[in-house]
């Protein structure tokens, strides 16, 4: 197969195989370890019998093979298992968290990446100027900065210690979409914004500086085009291609600090859950949740990967 | 990635300083920046503070200090305030830090170790090894740093060996790459092949020939590893993955305080402002680094 289908069909095996794998490391993960499931939950005291009917209840009993099998196969399915903490499916235990994390995750992207483009793409225009020195060491700063970090602080700052304008927490109510609580997402969306747009702002300003002082920019000025013209329709556009890979990887990135900023604002998405669960040892849902984020960083690599072709013309012209 | 530099590079005069040591050239290249010494000047502080720390706490931080209560603004006897439960915030502060740094500090070490064992054997052994052990990292990359440690906790428990091993070993993938980016030009060099052919032993040419070429990307990834590994242990243990109670550590003294913030904020903001300053200093430093490492390789490429 060749051509643009062709590339995308591979793709999306090399992202299924990706997947599988990571699949049997979570799963792996949780067997191969040292002590099991039934005793974590039951603790030290536990009788021989009880750890016994648990460890069946679980499936423990059974070889390792089998095991994955019905538990990859029941995800295939759609039968994620049924949650130790509360006896639910894990289907609908983790429904409403994904909608709150996905609602917070596109947020915080849409505009972060934007911001980052411009960011970036007016440093290098503005090459060593005073706007580019202050956005260099701003985004230095902010992006080394742990989401949690980054978190308390706008509580300290929003919420808590010295002003009080918004909530430190988000108090949501079950079946309550995550947009009726605009006042509560502000703080994590800034923190999700402020992990962001530092790597989109330096690899942007990155590769619109290479960008600039190729001979086909060279080209347009000569023709007499203006400068702002110059770098908006031919230096950025050229320039995205870079920046979409690493803001994949860094909005992939996200899946993992989600974890923290949700945590943080005890906000209702997967990355609470995760920490909920691991606390509770519920490992369904543990499973289920980390195969999730896996599938997320796996289709956001792809999307990178297809942007990257749709935005490059040179990239375009050569796989049609 | 993308091959961007997304550092500016230094300008470096390479007449200066020829016969010198890669890595030797690189920090001196490195050190005549500002912001390496600012760097510098920020993470001594904080690790002094660390290391330093639990011998001069002056009340013992795991116990409450007599006739406080807890949440106990700023005084005299505890300059700081206490803790959730009575205990000296600036003594739990002081005593709480050299754990970030161990357990950050090891399991990069970790990470970068076994990602240069595996970088190396892929690019020396180059066809299907290769594929298989770079294919391999790229699976491991799938999963957060943090995902996977809290899978791995969540079937064993907040073991400290557990936490090291899990960033370590999510630390490996992105050393690997690194070291195999850099070592594949390298292993086509005509004193590699030298080497092989008057029959020096594998080793001792990874070791002894490839390596010392590839130090300069290892450095830098190095303290970039290191920043983000603090990152992910201090939050590991904000979590309460981490270090156990009563055990005095920052992430878990945010953790532990943050419910009292409208009435005392020391004890979240003490921890917060340290481990904001370890990763900016430890940034720092490995941006100075990495702008003179293509400082360097701009000034060999003009030649």
């Amino acid at each position: 197969m060749h051509g643009l289908t062709g590339f995308v069909v591979r793709r999306l095996l090399l992202g299924v195989l990706t997947l599988f794998v990571t699949s049997v490391i979570i799963f792996g993960a949780t067997q191969a370890l040292p002590g099991d499931a039934a005793r974590s939950i039951l603790g030290r005291s536990a009788t021989p019998e009880s750890l016994a009917e648990l460890r069946r209840q679980l499936g423990l009993d059974q070889p390792v093979l089998t095991q994955y099998w019905e538990w990859i196969s029941g995800v295939l399915t759609g039968d994620l298992g049924t949650s130790l903490a509360n006896s639910l499916p894990v289907s609908d235990v983790i429904g409403e968290p994904i909608v709150y994390s996905l609602f917070l995750m596109v947020l915080a992207a849409v505009i972060s990446v934007p911001l980052g483009i411009a960011l970036g793409a007016v440093s290098a225009r503005r090459r060593d100027s005073a706007f580019d020195q202050t956005t260099s060491v701003a985004t230095l700063g902010l992006a080394a900065l742990p989401e949690f970090v980054v978190g308390i602080t706008l509580v300290v700052l929003f919420a808590t210690t010295v002003f009080q304008w918004l909530p430190a927490v988000a108090v949501t109510e079950p079946g309550v979409g995550p947009w009726n609580y605009p006042k509560e997402l502000i703080l994590p969306v800034i923190t999700l914004v402020i992990a962001v747009v530092p790597y989109t702002a330096r690899i942007m300003r990155a590769s619109t500086v290479e960008i600039l002082e190729s001979d086909f920019v060279e080209m347009a000025r000569l023709k007499g085009l203006p400068e702002r013209r110059v770098l908006w329709r031919h230096a950025v556009p050229n320039a995205l291609a870079p920046t979409f890979q690493v803001t994949a990887l860094n909005l992939a990135y996200l899946a993992g600090g989600i974890v923290v900023v949700e945590a943080v604002f005890n906000y209702q998405g997967v990355g609470l859950l995760l920490v909920d669960s691991v606390r509770a040892r519920d490992m369904p849902v543990v499973q289920a949740v980390a195969l999730l984020i896996a599938a997320l960083y796996v289709i956001l690599n792809l999307l990178a990967d297809l942007a990257t072709i749709l935005v490059s013309p040179r990239l375009r012209t050569s796989l049609s | 990635m993308s091959g961007v530099a997304v550092a500016d590079p230094v300008e470096v005069e390479l007449d200066r300083s020829e016969g010198r040591r890669p890595w030797r050239l690189l920090l001196a290249t490195a050190w005549s920046q500002h912001r390496t010494k600012i760097g510098v000047g920020i993470t001594l502080l904080i690790v002094g503070i660390a290391l330093i720390g639990p011998f001069v706490a002056p009340y013992e931080p795991d116990q409450g200090v007599e006739g406080q209560f807890p949440f106990s603004p700023p005084s005299s006897e505890t300059w700081f305030g206490t803790d959730d439960l009575g205990r000296d915030v600036f003594s739990r502060f002081l005593a709480g830090g050299v754990s970030v740094l161990i357990l950050a500090g090891a399991s990069t070490a970790i990470g970068i170790v076994l990602g240069v064992a595996v970088g190396l054997a892929a690019a020396y052994s180059r066809g299907k090894l290769d594929d298989v052990l770079m294919r391999t990292m790229d699976v491991l990359l799938s999963l957060p740093q943090i995902v996977f440690a809290l899978v791995l906790a969540a079937t064993v428990g907040p073991e400290l060996w557990l936490l090291v091993l899990a960033v370590g070993l999510t630390t490996m993938p992105r050393a690997a790459r690194v070291t195999r980016g850099a070592a594949v030009e390298v292993v086509e060099k005509d004193f590699v092949r030298a080497a092989e052919a008057i029959g020096l032993p594998r080793r001792r040419i990874l070791m002894g020939e490839v390596l010392p070429n590839i130090a300069s990307p290892l450095i830098v990834e190095t303290t970039l590893r290191m920043t983000f590994n603090v990152a992910v242990v201090a939050g590991l243990s904000f979590l309460g993955f981490g270090l156990q109670p009563p055990a005095a550590d920052w992430g878990l003294m945010i953790n532990e305080n943050r419910n009292g913030l409208t009435i005392q904020p020391w004890p979240v903001i003490l921890p917060v402002v340290a481990i904001a300053l370890l990763t900016i200093g430890t940034s720092l430093i490995g941006d100075g680094i990495s702008r003179a490492a293509i400082g360097i390789e701009r000034g060999r490429g003009r030649e």
